[in-house]
């Protein structure tokens, strides 16, 4: 059997989440490979921690088809989450307990020996770089730190995926960047990752493949570098205004870029040539506050996709 | 639902129990013998003297067991009641565990073994204190404790349905309020119910707690009869697996949505 037919690690088809009337899920297909970082990119209440928590076993699907390692969320659950590892959105830490306590009692769970525990605490607690607050309770640790102590709980029955919801969400941009470091070197050792983020800095450092969801749909389907090419330009120029750009300037741009997207106080210029883009502005007497060009991002595609901007401006 | 793996989260709470027991202890020493010392002693001086108390037995030994039984009523119900709620909305543990191989019956039977195992550890306390102020009669006493773990899961089962069910911690007084406080003080715990107008006898008759209490007294004073003993071991029996069954379905409803 060749790589791509491999079977895989998650399997979803027409997969719906229901509250009462409120569609959270609206039939998504996707497949996660053995070995894949797959992301799931989307604004709040796109669905993302939904589908999470079924694949989580936690959440019973309200319709469709969902396979975890082969097996049934629904029937098997005990059997395949003693096969993940899960971070969810917002902590579980015992705040009383410490560190390695907490680490511990989480392995307990898996039904591992104190003795066998022990030495793994200590190798995850180095792995997430706690080993100096090891023996401190959890309460007064940083936002960053209690995050990495939720990996590395996470990790204690070393699973074959690991499900991450929002790693790195209300992080500071270095405690985000100690989180990456870390899934980064779980990559690299061959672990198979699914996360969830609304940043899409986050969805271009770490996945390999990602889905783009808005209003419990699937809008793409791509590596970040194919979504870029798919779905933008290599290019914007970013033209700055104080207030709210004229709205004459959509037609005075004419020509220079293949698409532009008015924002609030901003216009994007997509185009595969972003200084000639920019040069051309001048040529056209235009006077925005400041004129930025940048590489394209995801969330050039996802506005592209659905119209809206990622994160609330 | 497994032993082995309700034991796992078993676990937990007896990890969460070593930071405070030392509390919990003294507050399980200091109770029995306040309560003993004001009305065995104390008001019991009066009663005694008045020769009003049932069978003509010395009130310290009439209240001993009514207080005990009450006391296995407060602590299974308090012990299902904030834990429980906190276990969902603040310390979250419970999710915690559902992301690992334990389950929802694993969680609630875990979780009820501990709280079976507080009132089990409060009620030997109790039950030393009582013997210490000479209130028992019979060597029977030794069957209050197991009387005393099943009363606890009688109030902790039901106890625990319900706090899965609520939202902030406000929805245990009324609780409190209506359902504990008047059994506490009227299901035969300080005098008989016949005491009672006819009516709230009866009332008194439904309740738990008055089960839990002739069972109690019946063993610490040797006046046991086979036909009462299983009547309320049964009823007491009906409120546990109906309250810890009524559990697994509110805990499923409430954490797998
Ligand atoms: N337990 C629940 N009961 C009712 N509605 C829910 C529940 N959980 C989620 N929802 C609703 O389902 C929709 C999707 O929520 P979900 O948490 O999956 O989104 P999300 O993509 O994770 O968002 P966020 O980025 O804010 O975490 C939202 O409208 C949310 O309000
Ligand atoms: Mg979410």
């Amino acid at each position: 059997m060749g790589e791509s037919q491999q079977l895989p690690l998650v399997r979803a088809r027409g997969l719906e989440k229901r509250f009462d009337d409120l569609v959270a899920v609206d039939g998504i297909d996707f497949d996660v490979q053995k070995g894949e970082a797959f992301g799931f990119l989307g604004p709040n209440g796109a669905g993302k921690s939904s589908t999470m928590r079924m694949i989580g076993c936690v959440s019973p699907p309200s319709g469709g088809e969902l396979r975890v390692l082969g097996l049934d969320p629904v029937k098997d659950g005990a059997q395949i989450r003693a096969r993940l590892g899960v971070v969810p959105q917002d902590d579980t830490l015992d705040f009383e307990l410490t560190v390695r306590e907490n680490v511990i009692i989480y392995g307990r769970y898996f039904g591992m020996s104190r003795k066998e525990l022990r030495a793994r605490a200590d190798r995850l607690i180095e792995f997430v770089q706690l080993e100096d607050r090891a023996d401190s309770r959890v309460e007064p640790l940083s936002g960053g730190m209690k995050r990495r102590l939720t990996i590395a709980r996470s990790l204690i029955n070393d699973p074959e995926v690991l499900l991450l919801d929002e790693p790195t969400t209300g992080l500071d941009p270095q405690a985000r960047h100690v989180v990456w470091d870390r899934l980064h070197s779980l990559k690299h050792a061959g672990a198979t990752l699914l996360l969830t983020t609304h940043y899409m800095d986050e969805a271009e450092q770490l996945c390999d493949r990602l889905v783009v969801m808005d209003k419990g749909k699937i809008a793409a389907e791509g590596s970040p570098v194919e979504l870029i090419r798919q779905y933008s330009t290599r290019e914007v120029v970013e033209l700055r205004f104080p207030t709210e750009p004229p709205a004459e300037i959509a037609t005075s741009v004419d020509g220079l870029a293949r698409r532009v997207e008015m924002l609030s106080n901003r216009v994007l210029l997509y185009t595969d040539d972003g200084d000639r883009t920019a040069d051309g502005i001048h040529g056209r007497g235009l006077a925005p506050q400041s004129v930025l060009v940048r590489r394209s991002t995801l969330e050039d595609v996802f506005l592209h996709l659905t119209g809206r901007t990622l994160v609330d401006e | 639902m497994s032993y082995a793996l309700a034991l796992r989260s078993y676990e937990f709470w007896l990890a969460f129990y070593k930071r405070t027991w030392r509390g919990s202890l003294a507050t399980s020493i200091v109770n029995p013998v306040f309560y003993l010392g004001a009305l065995g002693v104390g008001l019991g001086t009066l009663v005694n003297r008045a020769g009003t108390t049932p069978g003509g037995v010395d009130y310290l030994a009439f209240v001993a067991p009514g207080v005990l039984a009450a006391t296995a009523m407060q602590v299974g119900t308090t012990e299902a009641s904030w834990p429980v709620l906190g276990s969902i909305r603040w310390t979250r543990v419970y999710y915690a565990m559902l992301a690992t191989p334990l389950g929802i019956g694993d969680i609630v039977v875990g979780h009820q073994l501990w709280m079976a195992t507080r009132v089990a550890t409060s009620s030997a306390v109790y039950l030393a204190v009582i013997a210490a102020f000479g209130g028992i009669q019979s060597p029977l006493a030794v069957l209050a404790l197991p009387a005393c773990v099943l009363i606890g899961v009688a109030f902790a089962g039901p106890m625990a349905a319900y706090a899965a069910t609520r939202e902030r911690d406000g929805a245990f007084v009324p609780v409190m309020r209506f359902g504990i406080v008047p059994m506490f003080l009227f299901s035969g715990t300080f005098f008989p119910i016949s005491r009672l107008p006819v009516v709230l006898e009866w009332v008194a008759r439904a309740t738990p707690l008055w089960h839990g209490v002739d069972l109690c007294r019946g063993l610490t004073l040797g006046t046991i009869t086979w036909s009462s003993a299983v009547v309320h071991v049964a009823y007491l029996l009906v409120w546990a697996v109906g309250g810890v069954a009524l559990a697994f379905s509110t805990y499923r409803r409430r954490l797998l949505k």
